[in-house]
């Protein structure tokens, strides 16, 4: 690989690092502005001012916010995320479980979604207009258009309940044989592809739709190859900067926006803990929660943007 | 190629084609019009005709009609196209994914767009052949690589390993005809290719097709709209208009003998009299040693450039794509503010940046750009776009402004009816009068026409040349004339400017300038237009002191 490349690659990364700095000071200026602080929370409606002033200097609430930012961020870039105020654990011991669940889901449904959805949108365009291509369509816009908890309830009332195929609740622990495991996020799983495949699937046909447009697409037609090639050989690997782009896009939101699934399914995954904690105020379990799905957002956008700069001809082999 | 050989020599046979398509106005039921009426021609084998005439001919649409393809909706509805002995058009799908790229192979105007980036050049031109399963993969490198060679491709050892956007167009268009031959076709179409490149190009290219066409005895459909080009490379020519026929023969005689009106305008579409002034004692617009580059870049695009301009002459600005024509231009109107150099006019020097000009400035520069169509905004009308400059720099309004609107249509020689319309519903040569009458609108000193005839049929551009030649005369208008075609240098200039690489080499009044002892390049520029005559290219060849650039 050539400089222009590398030069690329590392402004996109040096981007995103300033990228995450500044919303790490968004999430702890929210946190700055909600009515009330730690203290307040832990000892309750109930406190005295003296009390509540005790704690505060023994929790360092009433150094400057500039100087608790810094040790705040200190602490998360040496892994030490704090203490969460409502149970009083680690929370960087709690989360790397819960981090690996989440993961576990998200990774399992874009196995299935991502593959299914492009292979769906190369279909819609091979017979575009005709009836596979709207029916195609039509199913994945309702898939889509119903929101994820009710798409979850009835996955649960057919394959739960009725049929009882798999579990409704997702329980998953240490040491949980692979097999049960995967058993047990079936549904969750279905439950986030069925909401992500429309877009992806909508996004490729229309990149390849306008690449079709191509006089190169023409050339191929008249060597011979047959529709389905075309598109395979000629419209693809030309569309694949704006599928990549929306494919992260779906990617990090199986990551960071599975919270209702998580909840309906009862997963232990980061969107439960976040939900749980939001409801007790844990302000620092929040914060945390927040960085990562901040992180976990720009990094695969960054990803995103390397995989499409890679992607061109021009930038791999220049003249 | 092809096992089932006719008995005569006969290889294309198209009998009373008719090609029909849907359109759908605006606003109106979709309804079908017919592009291609009842045409017939016949082609032996190892013989090229040559299909002409201006767009909207259907010249395109009948050569793709040999391969079973029709653009975009387009139907063959009538007739019959008989190739090797059967009608094509009763083989179905299957029969033309069979006969494209193995007994028809096509090469498209722009190359560069017609090659798909992601892939390297050897990969594309084999592919037909390795689809047909003519030959194994290493002969059909090889037989590629020996077609490389003969179209003086260089390094046609590895040439096939770039990717398309590291060949220059004139190359990748000779990559193209090589992938058309590659699967040893008996019939190429050729759809315009070498409208797209420069001129002193096109002459390399013209001849390499030639030879190659010479010597693996393959027939072809030439089309083109230059009767000169095609008069270097045919047996015989088919003029059309309209979808019909309008004139068929051998080259010799289209050329020489036209029986047909239209066939004669055709020919002799270049020739206006225009008698050059000689230049003022004082230039409006004089531009000094001016340098200019893109961005912060060390590659300059204007190298110390000096021209004048005098009231009410035309000066000529000609070169090949990438000598810094439109960049000059650019310079002068403060689009790209010049690193070195001044532009005066009227005795006081421009400022360099556009946004530093007051709009009395503005006013007396204006442009006229290559693609009317993309020049004006689409959701407004004639009257709106040609009435803008006068509400901008007189605060004309109301009927005094639809007076003067009405005044301009009439100067371009189109009626007051054409006021409400939309650009989408003018010809390319209406779209081109419009922007001419907005730039007139602002009574500009200098009007900057950057190629306005290069996107428009011969005919046409004859037309919008003579209009300008008249509006000159009329209101004391300068032109700086920015063009890659020599004809219409010839016909419009008072002085020329010859650029290459970005330096004027050579400059004078047109007699000048066009008559001996020629530098290299000027004399390569003027031996490369292809001029109606036979035997013309191989003479020009032969005749040249100086190698093309190659873009």
């Amino acid at each position: 690989m050539s400089s222009p490349i590398l030069k690329l690659v590392a402004q996109r990364v040096a981007l995103g690092i300033l990228l995450l700095l500044a919303v790490s000071v968004l999430i702890f200026a929210g946190t700055q502005i909600l009515p009330g602080d730690v203290a307040q929370a832990i000892l309750g409606q109930s406190a005295t001012p003296e009390s509540l002033a005790n704690l505060r200097e023994q929790l360092g609430l009433n150094q400057p916010a500039y100087l608790r930012y810094f040790h705040w961020l200190g602490g998360v870039l040496t892994g030490d995320l704090g203490t969460a105020m409502s149970s009083g654990q680690d929370i960087a011991t709690s989360i790397k479980g819960r981090l690996w669940n989440t993961l576990f889901l998200a990774f399992w449904a874009a196995i299935v979604a991502v593959p299914l959805a492009i292979i769906l949108g190369l279909i819609a365009v091979r017979y575009r207009n005709g009836w596979v291509d709207k029916l195609i369509s039509g199913l994945a816009l309702a898939s889509t258009s119903f929101p994820e908890f009710f798409i979850g309830y009835v996955l649960v009332y057919f394959f739960a309940v009725k049929w009882q195929i798999f579990p409704g609740i997702s329980t998953v622990y240490d040491g949980m044989p692979f097999g049960e495991r995967m058993q047990a996020i079936a549904l969750p799983a279905a439950a986030l592809t069925l909401v992500v495949l429309a877009h992806m699937m909508r996004m490729t046909r229309a990149a390849i739709l306008n690449v079709m447009q191509s006089a190169y697409v023409e050339t191929a037609e008249l060597k011979g190859l047959s529709a389905f090639n075309v598109i395979r050989k000629h419209a693809f690997p030309n569309a694949i900067a704006p599928i990549i782009n929306v494919v992260m896009l779906n990617l990090a939101y199986l990551i960071v926006g599975v919270v209702v699934v998580e909840v309906i399914f009862v997963y232990p995954g980061m969107g439960q803990y976040l939900v749980d904690h939001v409801t007790k105020r844990d302000v620092p379990v929040v914060q945390a929660v927040g960085l990562i799905f901040a992180a976990v957002y720009i990094s695969l956008n960054i990803i995103a943007d390397i995989a499409a700069i890679v992607a061109n001809p021009r930038l791999r082999h220049p003249k | 190629m092809a096992d089932t050989k006719a008995k005569s020599g006969l290889l294309l046979d198209i009998r009373n084609l008719r090609i029909e398509a849907t359109v759908f106005p605006p606003g109106e039921p979709p309804k079908n019009i017919v592009l291609v009426h009842d045409v017939s021609l016949t082609l032996e084998k190892g013989k090229v005709l040559g299909l002409i005439g201006e767009s909207g001919a259907g010249k395109s649409t009948i050569g793709l009609s040999s391969m079973g393809y029709g653009r975009g909706g387009v139907r063959i509805t009538g007739g019959e196209v008989i190739l090797n002995g059967r009608d094509i058009l009763k083989g179905g799908k299957d029969g033309f994914r069979k006969l494209r790229g193995r007994e028809v192979c096509y090469v498209a105007q722009s190359a560069a767009a017609a090659f798909n980036p992601a892939h390297r050049l050897m990969d594309q031109v084999v592919e037909a052949t390795l689809l047909h399963g003519t030959a194994t993969r290493a002969e059909a490198e090889k037989r590629a690589v020996a077609l490389f060679k003969k179209l003086s491709l260089p390094n046609p050892e590895t040439i096939g390993e770039r990717f398309p956007h590291q060949v220059s167009g004139g190359q990748l268009q000779r990559v193209m005809t090589a992938m058309a031959l590659c699967s040893e076709p008996d019939l190429i179409v050729f759809d315009e290719p070498t409208t797209a490149l420069d001129v002193t190009t096109q002459i390399d290219v013209l001849a390499a097709i030639k030879d190659a066409i010479r010597d693996t005895h393959v027939a072809a459909l030439y089309i083109t709209h230059d009767l000169a080009v095609v008069a270097q490379v045919s047996d015989e020519i088919m003029v059309l208009r309209h979808g019909r026929l309008v004139e068929w023969g051998g080259t010799r005689q289209i050329i020489k003998e036209p029986r047909q009106e239209y066939t004669n305008a055709l020919v002799s579409v270049h020739e206006i009299e225009h008698q050059e002034q000689k230049p003022g004692t004082t230039p409006f617009l004089s531009v000094k040693n001016v340098t200019a580059a893109y961005g912060r870049s060390d590659i300059k695009v204007l190298k110390n450039v000096s021209v004048d301009i005098y009231p009410g002459q035309t000066l000529a600005v000609v070169g090949e794509s990438g000598s810094g024509k439109s960049t000059l231009a650019r310079a002068i109107t403060g689009l790209l503010p010049p690193e070195a150099g001044t532009v005066t006019f009227d005795g006081r020097p421009l400022a360099n940046r556009l946004a530093d000009r007051p709009k009395e400035d503005l006013r007396q520069l204006q442009m006229i750009y290559q693609m009317a169509d993309v020049a004006m905004n689409p959701r407004q009308t004639v009257a709106t776009i040609i009435g803008r400059p006068l509400e901008f720099y007189f605060g004309m309004r109301g009927r005094e402004r639809d007076r003067r609107v009405t005044e301009l249509l009439d100067k371009i020689e189109m009626g007051k009816g054409f006021s409400d319309r939309y650009p989408a519903e003018l010809s390319g040569g209406q779209k081109q009068r419009v922007c001419i009458a907005r730039s007139l609108a602002a009574k500009p000193k200098l009007i900057i026409c950057d190629e306005v005839t290069s996107a428009l049929d011969p005919l046409v551009a004859h037309g919008i040349l003579e209009l300008l030649l008249e509006l000159q005369k009329e209101e004391n208008v300068a032109y700086l004339f920015i063009t890659h075609d020599l004809a219409t240098v010839k016909s419009i200039a008072d002085s020329i400017a010859v650029m290459y690489r970005g330096e004027v080499v050579r400059y004078g009044p047109k007699s000048k300038v066009l008559s001996p002892p020629f530098d290299a390049y000027t004399d390569l520029l003027l031996s490369s237009v292809p001029e109606m005559e036979i035997g013309w290219l191989e003479k020009a060849i032969k005749g040249r002191r100086m190698a093309s650039a190659g873009n």
